[in-house]
């Protein structure tokens, strides 16, 4: 997902608890949302900093994908909704980061992170978009995916985590419908229009596929994070959940699944289908896929280009304050 | 998403619409307003995702978003008035630069945030000072409601760009380096705001638009204040070197925004998006 592999430790039996954790556990599994003030296990705090920083910087990065055609978006009312889009996403970025704060991890920190490649970001945002049905596509099938995965994780045990959650899920689904009446448009429209559909189609199936993360049984830890309830279903359950939801809206398009293996299996009332090629999974995670340098890049110079904006602000804000303290030392 | 709202359905009686004679002149105007919202609008979104810090990414996103929304209230109206079948889209997609009648301030490349928030403050001041002329005195109801409308939102991005305009001035050696070169470089393009041609001249007869030249005082006076407080040197030049953008004689840089812009409609003509 936007946290595919979040690494955390292995699950801790009841027996070997503390006092204190066997208690955290108690509240967890009863439904209590756990506060910032709250005492938690160091591994908790921890596995949630990664998941949320993986989370956020997928939000800020993903900006960019969609952020290639805002300046050629065919219609003003179409530039209108994807700039919206991409806001949207920024602002999730934005809730992430402070859902992570109250874990006494700073913004800048996990830039600093994202930005040395310590902390990793989505593989789907390393997929170059090439035409425009791939902003359907994006829409459609990635905030799809993302939905699948963020909507349990409104029930997540953290409470600022959930509470970014509710905010963020309200919008995502605008995000996928949007991306999904220009996949209709493309799909419906001229030859060329069904042409751009479909070749988006096939580029960012597997992709998609991949947004849920390895297969349970080579997923490390997951234990864990379930029993902590930071994480919900397990990988293989989301991606089945896609799968099937995914199928019959193509159909709708007229657009082909590039999977011959893609078959309805009546027995588990769900879609057989192909395994993307996770070789190459592991490869884009690793810095090898087809825009991890653009977009690492872009934002790393954006960043330092931006330094000087940053240290101007900050000059002026530490000036004024003198200013306030000088003026309340006067007064008395 | 709330930025997204539909247009009111109801639309004020206006008879300077469909009035022949006003036409060519009228057409001519909006297309001006529209034309400088969505070639300043397609500039701040160039910055999409490279913002110098997420809330600036947001802020100049939500900018954008206005000036598109304006661009589609300002070319809307062109259409109607032009009476030839052509909307906003056509308008916006199917023209080639010389028809473009926006200011070459608005198409100068962003630059860095420096070039970036300090030609959106001259804009913001003039744009500001024009949209409550035209809010509080035109005649032509169908004017005066766009530019109320735009207004809330151009009134909040003064604002915001002269707050902007003021901590980066007094901000480091480098940040007030970087806007004293922003200024002293946008300054000569700043003039065109203010000069009158038979277009306005019309439309200030018609009751429609303001004397450009009366505005001046007002933007002088906003730009002097915020720029003092910024500790930035107001440049002793008149200000009118490049202009010709209204009358469609546009720098180097159009021709490439439209081609990028135009693209998708140029290439498969006729295609519904
Ligand atoms: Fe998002
Ligand atoms: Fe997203
Ligand atoms: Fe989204």
């Amino acid at each position: 997902m936007y946290a595919q592999l979040v690494k955390s430790d292995a699950i801790k039996s009841r027996e070997d608890m503390s006092p204190e954790e066997r208690a955290f556990q108690d509240r967890v599994d009863a439904g209590e949302k756990i506060e910032p003030k709250d005492w938690m296990p160091e591994g908790y705090r921890k596995t949630l900093v990664r998941q949320i920083g993986q989370h956020a910087h997928s939000e800020i990065v993903g900006q960019l994908p969609e952020g290639n055609w805002i300046t050629r978006a065919p219609t003003l009312e179409r530039k209108a909704i994807l700039l919206a889009k991409v806001q949207d996403e920024a602002g999730h970025g934005l809730y992430l980061y402070s859902a992570a704060e109250t874990l006494g991890v700073s913004r800048d920190e996990l830039l600093e992170k994202l930005h040395s490649g310590k902390m990793k970001y989505s593989s789907i945002f390393n997929y170059p978009t090439l035409n425009w049905a791939d902003m359907g596509a994006v829409g459609w099938l990635v905030d799809g995916a993302a939905i699948m995965n963020q909507v349990p994780l409104q029930r997540t045990s953290y409470g600022p985590y959930s509470r970014a959650m509710i905010r963020i899920c309200k919008e995502e689904s605008f995000h996928q419908r949007q991306g999904y009446s220009i996949m209709m448009k493309m799909a419906f429209g001229t030859p060329e229009q069904k042409e751009m559909a479909q070749d988006a189609m096939n580029r960012f199936w597997y992709p998609a596929l991949m947004m849920f993360g390895p297969s349970d049984k080579d997923s490390v830890h997951s234990a864990q994070s379930m029993a902590w309830k930071i994480k919900i279903n397990t990988n293989d359950e989301l991606r089945q959940k896609f799968v099937n939801e995914t199928v019959p809206q193509a159909e709708y398009l007229g657009l082909t699944i590039p999977d011959e293996n893609l078959a309805w299996n009546e027995e588990k009332q769900g879609y057989d289908f192909s395994e993307p090629d996770w070789s190459e999974f592991f490869e884009v995670i690793k810095g090898n896929g087809p825009c991890n340098r653009e977009r690492l890049g872009d934002r790393v110079k954006a960043w330092e280009d931006g330094a000087w904006f940053r240290d101007g602000l900050n000059a002026y804000a530490e000036r004024a304050a003198e200013r306030r303290r000088a003026a309340s030392v006067a007064a008395e | 998403m709330a930025a997204l709202e539909t247009a009111a359905t109801s639309v004020p009686e206006d008879s300077f619409v469909s009035d022949a004679s006003l036409r060519p002149a009228f057409f001519e105007w909006l297309c001006r307003m529209g034309d400088n919202a969505l070639i300043l609008g397609h500039r701040t979104s160039e910055w999409c995702g490279h913002g110098p810090v997420l809330e600036e990414d947001i802020a100049l996103a939500n900018t954008a978003l206005d000036l598109i929304g304006h661009t589609q209230m300002w070319l809307g109206l062109a259409g109607e008035v032009e009476g030839e079948g052509r909307d906003a889209d056509k308008l916006a997609y199917l023209r080639d630069a010389m028809k473009f009648r926006n200011l070459l301030l608005v198409e100068l490349p962003k630059g860095d945030m420096a070039v970036t928030m300090m030609r959106e403050f001259l804009f913001d001041a003039f744009h500001y000072h024009l949209l409550t002329w035209l809010a509080d005195n035109s005649k032509s109801p169908r004017v005066a409601e766009i530019a109320a409308k735009a207004l809330k939102e151009v009134s909040y991005h003064l604002d915001r760009a002269s707050d902007l305009v003021v901590r980066l001035g007094d901000g480091t050696e480098e940040s007030h380096r970087r806007m004293q070169d922003a200024l002293d470089l946008l300054w000569a393009y700043s003039g065109e705001m203010f000069v009158g041609d038979e277009v306005d001249a019309a439309m200030t007869q018609a009751g429609i638009a303001p004397d450009l030249e009366s505005l001046r005082g007002e933007w002088e006076t906003t730009v002097r204040d915020v720029l003092k407080e910024a500790t930035l040197a107001m440049p002793a030049e008149a200000g009118f070197v490049h202009k010709g953008g209204k009358q469609g004689r546009h720098t180097e840089h159009l021709g490439f925004i439209l081609a990028e812009m135009q693209f998708l409609q140029r290439a498969y003509p006729g295609a519904s998006w």
